[in-house]
């Protein structure tokens, strides 16, 4: 099939973006570039994650998105509409979670659901806060003041408040940060029923894990550039790379000869081997290694296996592109 | 017009007021006795009439303007500081609300408590003088513009502040002591005349004097020349918070 034809196709299944983002710059007033020429389509009723470490500028572009930052240059669409010229249609599709636990402390959580639900400029609908609240197992603490409620808790109304409104577009910027294991899991069944109901879901995370089991779509964003947007499945095979670090009993000099063909490197003071391989193939090639060393009476005291990390996924698809 | 939003933050802003009853209610209606008593009482039956007005009397516009103004521009600069320095006003930076929305239930809720206030201190007054009111009319229009204004002046200072301490410091520093100098206890009548003149750069003189008028038909200055240096003062406030809001000044990095 033609490419434009499938492209035509492609888009026809998905509908127009839900959100568009064009050239989109921004430095903030210390002189700090936050986001570089960022483009990113983001697609009806998808799951879609933000990967990045600290700082990369993920709350930045959601605070840019939502109305909160200024950007620098650059266009947003949000369900087709100018985030700044026409930022009230724009906004009222959009609920925002944000990283921070911004509450009020007095106020009762009802109070706080229901206000939000107005700001947002729709009509008083008891009916939809407490499904919401229920939802979020809130219902029984709808009187309760705010500040007397736990950490998750909180994070809890603070999804509520996003919800309240009925968005069609949800952020949630890190939303299983200091989360238990239980409250992430409602949290993932819950983004889950969301997109089912139509809502397009934007997240953001530090954690691989969290982005391969929650998003169908994955970008990674590293010093303000979105350097790779990919299906899940594809991405997560690029970043399966893992090492296996071996601690030898006797240091080496250099390399044995009789080791060139595997992927190995020697640690400057001799102690470690260092095995890179793909996590996602079946034949890892460590069963084939650890008998050549045997042979090669190299002992190992000791080994361990670890992901590469965020950092190194990083550098290593930045010099790809390089 | 998002109205379901200025219902909202209006509805918010209230019930902030009434959890609060006390400190909002109370507190004014004791001070409010206590000058009543010191000034009206001990010190006003020494004092012969003012401009043909018992002091008791005399003081009572002095005293409303007085709590008006205080009140008006903690209320609205607290109001607005407070989810600044919370974090919470992310929602309303996020919300399909335009800034003549913000203010409408910020500024109108702040006016509001304002004018409740002075309506109370009015008739806690009554129970320690007589006294009578010659242009209700005109005193409840004084009365609302000058809640607007000030309210919109401390949603500016609110906007402005940057710590709990540059939040007090306007109202302490340069509020109170206009006040005072204000005419609030005194007729400026009564000052040296180049006191006089330079009375007539405090605001506040023109405030309390068309105030009063309204309750004596007496007044310092030209009443005309006091409701037209009010609603300066308010188009003035409009200008600076609309330039605030057109800029995020101090709101959107
Ligand atoms: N208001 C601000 N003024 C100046 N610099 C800022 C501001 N907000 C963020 N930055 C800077 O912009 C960069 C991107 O920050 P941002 O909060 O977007 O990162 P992030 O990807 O969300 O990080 P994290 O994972 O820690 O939440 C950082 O270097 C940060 O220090
Ligand atoms: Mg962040």
């Amino acid at each position: 099939m033609p490419d434009p034809a499938r492209a035509f196709l492609l888009q026809d299944r998905r509908g127009a973006p839900v959100v568009a983002v064009t050239a989109l710059n921004k430095t903030y007033a210390s002189g700090l570039t936050a986001l570089k020429n960022i483009e990113l389509t983001i697609h009806h009723g998808e799951i879609f994650a933000l990967l990045g470490p600290n700082g990369a500028g993920k709350t930045t572009l959601i605070n840019i998105i939502c109305g909160i930052v200024n950007a620098t240059s650059g266009r947003v669409l949000a369900d087709g509409h100018d985030i700044v010229r026409d930022y009230r249609a724009a906004r009222s599709k959009i609920g925002l979670v944000p990283q921070e636990l911004h509450t009020d402390a007095f106020e009762s959580v009802w109070a706080t659901v229901t206000f939000s639900r107005g700001l947002f400029g729709k009509p008083p609908d008891a009916a939809h806060c407490e499904r919401v609240l229920r939802e979020l197992s809130l219902w029984d603490r709808r009187d309760a003041r705010i500040m007397t409620l736990s950490g998750g808790m909180k994070r809890r109304v603070m999804i509520a408040k996003a919800l309240a409104h009925e968005p069609r577009i949800l952020f949630l910027d890190e939303p299983t940060a200091g989360v238990d294991v239980e409250l992430r899991r409602d949290m993932w069944q819950l983004v889950r029923r969301l997109r089912d109901s139509g809502v397009t879901i934007i997240l953001t995370t530090h954690y691989i894990e969290e982005a391969e089991e929650m998003a169908d779509r994955i970008g990674v964003i590293h010093k303000g550039q979105l350097i790779v947007v990919e299906e899940k499945g594809l991405l997560m095979r690029k970043l399966g790379k893992r090492q296996l670090i071996l601690h030898l009993q006797q240091p080496l000099t250099v390399l044995p000869p009789g080791l060139s063909e595997h992927p190995l490197e020697l640690s400057d003071d001799g102690h470690t081997l260092v095995f890179t391989f793909d996590a996602n193939r079946r034949e890892t090639g460590i069963p084939g290694l650890l008998r050549r060393l045997s042979e090669l009476n190299i002992d190992v005291k000791d080994l361990h296996s670890s992901e590469s990390s965020l950092e190194d996924i990083f550098v290593g698809l930045v010099s790809e592109r390089a | 017009m998002n109205l379901h939003a200025v219902r909202a933050i209006y509805r918010f802003e209230m019930a902030r007021t009434f959890r609060t009853l006390m400190q909002s209610i109370a507190s004014p209606v004791l001070s409010t006795s206590l000058y009543f008593v010191v000034f009206g009482a001990a010190i006003g039956r020494r004092m012969g009439a003012l401009d043909g007005v018992s002091y008791g009397a005399f003081i009572v516009p002095g005293l409303i303007m007085l709590s008006i103004l205080n009140e008006s521009v903690s209320n609205a600069s607290f109001a607005i500081y407070l989810p600044k320095w919370s974090g919470t006003i992310f929602e309303l930076l996020s919300a399909p609300v335009s800034y003549a929305e913000a203010l409408l239930g910020y500024v109108g809720a702040a006016a509001t408590k304002s004018v409740m206030l002075g309506i109370l201190i009015l008739v806690t007054a009554r129970v320690f003088v007589a006294y009578e009111i010659l242009h209700p009319m005109w005193m409840a229009a004084f009365l609302i513009l000058t809640a607007v204004s000030f309210s919109l002046f401390g949603f500016i200072i609110g906007l402005w502040a940057e710590s709990f301490e540059q939040l007090q410091v306007v109202p302490l520093m340069i509020l109170t002591p206009l006040t005072f100098l204000g005419g609030a206890f005194y007729s400026i009548g009564m000052l040296p005349p180049i006191w006089q003149k330079i009375t007539l750069f405090n605001p506040v003189v023109y405030l309390i004097s068309g105030f009063r008028w309204s309750f004596f038909g007496t007044s310092d200055v030209n009443v005309g020349t006091s409701a037209a240096a009010t609603l300066g003062f308010l188009a003035l406030c409009i200008a600076v918070v609309s330039w605030m809001f057109r800029t995020g000044y101090k709101l959107k990095s």
